[in-house]
């Protein structure tokens, strides 16, 4: 017999990843963008600006799924998410609402200085905020302090995601993003503008290796229940171990300025410290009432859905593909 | 302001705000596609010189329509977190569906948009047609969703009032589903074609010698006659269902307050609900009987059936409705003058009368679409799903949300005034627009 709730929350997981690989890439572009500096300022604008132009509304979809799968198979998760977090969520909305509509209309827009300017600064700050709260509502689900008895949320709306903790894992999240955008950069670029975006990437290690232990610190005392899995399980030394290599391998890569390779070590690194996060999780998507156990709605739903996301896949990723391909060859 | 009203308002702004772009990203698709097919079979340039106009207008609205869709998924958790709870699992197939359609038409869409030189035609055209296809396909999923609404079926409810025994086919092929998908994909081409018509046929009247527009208005103006007819016939299938499987909803659109046979349609009027009268209204003497149900002397269902407190706001849902019908009648009266002007041999471009008319009319399946939208929505009015969960007990439990309605009224009117100024920039200026990169 197939688990189909584990199946569908081992699809979020996958969508979740692949929604930080292509979307947290595209906020951490932004992120470049308002850091852009130095005598190649402008090119690195451009470079950012043509990366992102064909494909971005594509990358955001993959939060929308989330949303819907969860909704759909944990739907007793979905709505204690939503009312505990409502005012992160609220914000990661107006970020993703700003952040869309000022790349619209600096795409399509009005080329004038003063308005460039003020989108470019619209832009930058909402592809800031949004990957913060965003880890922000992660970390806040992590650390215990939400209370949810027979569906209703007991601890308000503030309990969990204004901690230290929480705001810890969210600087963490933009720093992956920063990552992963300053690699796939550092390979869509040449000569000295790669050179730029190859340090801007370690340096996006090391900011990244830095948040990663405060936030191990942290979770002691702020998430226990996740600490505890963290630090004691024998698999967790093993993913832990092998992100830190992958780590160490992306900035070995870039050092030697093979940049082909380097988006990939990134990529696994960054799927590994979602992987981890999932298994610290336990099978809870809020700790510790709300649980796949608690929230998963019937079977007759389950197996359909995961039916119709495997078919889809099916159409869809040939496509994306084939996406990607008409427009990477395109400078060739 | 009482936070069930703000929340309502709330989500009725960001509907009203979707639907826009909804439609322009279900029917554009199929304008730039004829542009594109006309200028592959006759060599005409000015037939791709409009391809790529309606297509740049696709992008920044199907761009614009994404972030309002992303909007309403992020609302159905922020607003109605019950609703979710309980309808989640019922309405998350077609949901999936819509975005399974949705991200493969922005993905044709980004191989239209930037692919004309770098794949092959037949390619290109190829994937124009993907994006209309798509486009169609996701409008019509997500119509089930708002169709279980009206009509919730595939669940019983057990003596938790939890949702049981979910059969997902019957959910998606619900009663309500045939007309309102029918309704809604015409409404799209309609409303579509009507307001693109009316620009073109705007800017033909200032520069009556430009081949650009009235190609444009060659390739519309067919679909525009086309359209208008049949969404009448579609209205009138949507109301005879209505009149079965909603009967309340019916009720409150025709302002009809008692149950009797035998009764009068009413044009226009406004219903005093305390009274349980309407005053100012024409009658057509017995048609509301022959049109929802077949026969002059039919028992058409009043409100009387269903207790005082849980009515529909009767006065909104009847001035809507006669809204809709007004711009149906409208639109089909435009259709009517093109026909004429055909059989006599006239050229509808060199009809300034015509031109002029339509330029008015352009609006009208914009407001028809808002108009029908508010019949239905807030004809359902107490519930959220007809008969099994009332609005006032899905809303969040989340205080103040008269902010949260502030600020997306703020967002919108700016959004709005933003595309307006684009596309007028990109589109309507025709070909002697500036290009990208120009001041």
């Amino acid at each position: 017999m197939i688990d189909w709730a584990l199946v569908l929350w081992l699809i979020i997981g996958a969508a979740t990843a692949v929604y930080v690989l292509t979307g947290g890439a595209d906020f951490g572009a932004g992120f470049w963008d308002a850091m852009a500096s130095g005598k190649r300022k402008r090119e690195q604008e451009e470079a950012i600006a043509r990366a992102i132009a064909p494909i971005w509304e594509a990358n955001h979809i993959w939060l929308i799924f989330i949303i819907v799968l969860m909704f759909t198979a944990f739907p007793k998760a979905f709505s204690a998410i939503v009312v505990a977090f409502h005012i992160p969520i609220a914000l990661v909305l107006l970020g993703i609402v700003f952040r869309g509509s000022a790349f619209i209309f600096r795409s399509y827009g009005i080329q004038s200085g003063n308005a460039r300017r003020r989108w470019h600064g619209l832009f930058a700050t909402s592809s800031i905020v949004t990957p913060i709260f965003l880890g922000v509502i992660v970390g806040g689900a992590s650390t215990g302090q939400i209370r949810v008895l027979q569906g209703r949320v007991m601890t308000g709306y503030f309990a969990g995601w204004t901690s230290p903790f929480a705001w810890l894992v969210g600087l963490f999240t933009l720093s992956l993003s920063a990552l992963l955008a300053a690699v796939y950069l550092a390979r869509e670029t040449n000569g000295d503008l790669s050179r730029d975006f190859r340090i801007r990437a370690i340096a996006a290690e090391g900011v990244t290796g830095l948040f990663a232990g405060l936030v191990f610190l942290y979770a002691r005392t702020e998430a226990p229940d996740l600490f505890a899995r963290l630090a004691t399980s024998h698999w967790t030394w093993a993913i832990q171990g092998a992100t830190a290599l992958a780590a160490m391998l992306t900035i070995a890569l870039l050092v030697l300025k093979r940049v082909r390779l380097a988006p990939w070590t990134a990529a696994i690194q960054v799927t590994l410290v979602i992987i981890g996060w999932g298994a610290a999780m336990n099978g809870h998507f809020v700790l510790p009432d709300v649980s796949i156990a608690t929230s998963v709605t019937q079977p007759a739903v389950l197996r359909p859905i995961a039916v119709a996301v495997f078919v889809g896949g099916l159409i869809l990723v040939p496509s994306l593909l084939y996406l990607y391909r008409v427009f990477k060859t395109k400078d060739a | 302001m009482p936070d069930l009203l703000a929340g309502r308002l709330q989500m009725a702004i960001s509907l009203g705000f979707h639907i826009l772009f909804a439609v322009a990203g279900m029917a554009m698709p199929l304008l730039m596609v004829l542009a594109e097919w006309r200028w592959l079979r006759t060599g005409d340039e000015t037939a791709l010189v409009l391809a790529k106009k309606w297509a740049r207008g696709t992008a920044i609205l199907f761009a614009v329509g994404a972030v309002s869709g992303t909007v309403l998924s992020f609302e159905l958790g922020l607003l109605w977190p019950r609703f979710m709870e309980y309808a989640g699992p019922l309405i998350g197939m077609p949901f999936s569906l819509e975005g399974f359609a949705f991200f493969l038409e922005a993905i044709a869409l980004g191989v239209y948009l930037y692919g004309w030189e770098k794949v092959p035609k037949a390619v290109h055209l190829g994937s124009g047609m993907v994006v209309a296809a798509s486009g169609l396909a996701s409008g019509i999923f997500v119509v089930a969703v708002n169709a279980w609404m009206n009509t919730p079926s595939g669940f019983r409810v057990d003596a938790n009032g939890n949702f049981v025994d979910v059969d997902l086919w019957r959910a998606f092929f619900n009663p309500a589903f045939p007309t309102q998908a029918l309704h809604m994909a015409i409404a799209a081409y309609t409303s579509t074609a009507f307001i693109v018509l009316g620009i073109h046929a705007r800017q033909l009247r200032k520069d009556p010698t430009s081949a650009f527009h009235r190609a444009a208005i060659e390739i519309v103006l067919p679909l525009a006659i086309i359209a208008a007819p049949l969404q009448a016939v579609s209205g009138d299938f949507s109301a005879k269902h209505i009149a079965r499987d909603q009967p309340a909803k019916l009720a409150a659109a025709e302002a009809l307050f008692h149950t009797e046979s035998g009764v009068p349609l009413l044009i226009g009027g406004w219903p005093d609900t305390a009274n349980e009268t309407v005053h100012g209204a024409i009658p057509i003497p017995k048609m509301l009987s022959v049109l929802a149900k077949g026969a002059p002397d039919a028992i058409v269902t009043g409100l009387d059936a269903v207790p005082r407190t849980d009515w529909p706001p009767v006065p909104i849902v009847h001035v809507a409705f006669q809204i809709m019908v007004a711009c149906g009648v409208a639109m089909i009266g435009l259709v009517l003058f093109a026909v004429v002007l055909r059989l006599r041999r006239r050229e509808v471009h060199r009809a300034p009368l015509f031109l002029r008319a339509a330029e008015i009319c352009g609006p009208l399946g914009l407001v028809a679409l808002e108009a029908g939208w508010t019949v239905t929505e807030v004809g359902r009015q107490p519930w959220i799903i007809s008969g099994v969960m009332r609005t006032r007990d899905a809303i969040t439990p989340m205080p103040g949300l008269v902010v949260s309605l502030a600020v997306v009224c703020v967002l919108y009117a700016f959004l709005g005034v933003v595309v307006l100024v684009l596309l007028r920039k990109y589109v309507v200026l025709g070909p002697k627009a500036p290009k990208e990169g120009e001041s």
